[in-house]
């Protein structure tokens, strides 16, 4: 399990590509990956910049009682959870959770389940600065369904 | 008591403060009784709050030495 908080950009995919290494490679028969980026829109209004605050060792303990949550309901093999904080621009990865297991389904449950929870749980706070440099801190996340 | 307040996001921006450090008489109160000393007020609607880095509700306890911090609703991910 491995938990990474990031002050500035990061290539998830690389991320990605070094944590499978660290699993057994005859075993992961299976890997679901979300990747969050900053989108330049949100409630129909452009977006030209965002800013990402957290809690500083709240946040992370937060993160790792969410991954263990799904690593004793699932039969995980990996999971790497990584969150950017900070200043954003549009296209940078906001977000990477990976998780591997023998199958499918917990992978992708256990992947599923870890990004929902830490979108309500993990102490984050994104603050918009929109294109006519307005500043709005987001009051809610975009529904799961 | 001596408890360390920390508040975060919209919160820390609309108080002009990160946090308070608070002189409190008693050993004992609640997160809810906690705002309200500070502020004058009730707590606001869907004010969250972490005790010792924990979630916590307003009516969670809050003794000497401990670290509470308020803020809004989380929209990370």
């Amino acid at each position: 399990m491995s938990v990474e908080i990031h002050t500035g950009d990061f290539d998830p995919w690389e991320i990605v590509r070094q944590a499978e290494q660290a699993i057994p490679a005859n075993a992961r028969g299976a890997a679901s990956v979300f990747v969050g980026r900053m989108r330049d829109f949100n409630e129909d209004e452009d977006v030209t910049g965002l800013f990402l605050e957290h809690y500083p060792g709240m946040t992370e303990r937060e993160l790792e009682r969410i991954v263990a949550e799904a690593e004793a309901r699932w039969p995980l093999l990996g999971c790497h959870v990584a969150h950017r904080v900070g200043d954003v621009r549009p296209g940078d990865a906001l977000v990477l959770v990976a998780t591997w297991s023998a199958h499918r389904v917990a992978a992708r449950e256990a992947c599923s389940d870890i990004l929902e929870r830490l979108k309500h749980e993990a102490p984050f706070w994104k603050r918009e600065t929109l294109t006519d440099g307005t500043q709005r801190w987001v009051e809610k996340n975009t529904p799961s369904t | 008591m001596t408890v360390h307040v920390h508040y975060f996001a919209r919160l820390r921006e609309e108080l002009g403060r990160q946090g308070d450090a608070a002189e409190l008489p008693g050993d004992s109160l609640t997160v809810g009784e906690l705002w309200r000393h500070l502020h004058q007020e009730a707590p606001p609607e869907r004010l969250m709050a972490a005790v010792n880095q924990e979630q916590a509700s307003l009516e969670t306890p809050v003794r000497d030495g401990d670290e509470v911090a308020y803020f809004p609703p989380v929209t990370g991910g």
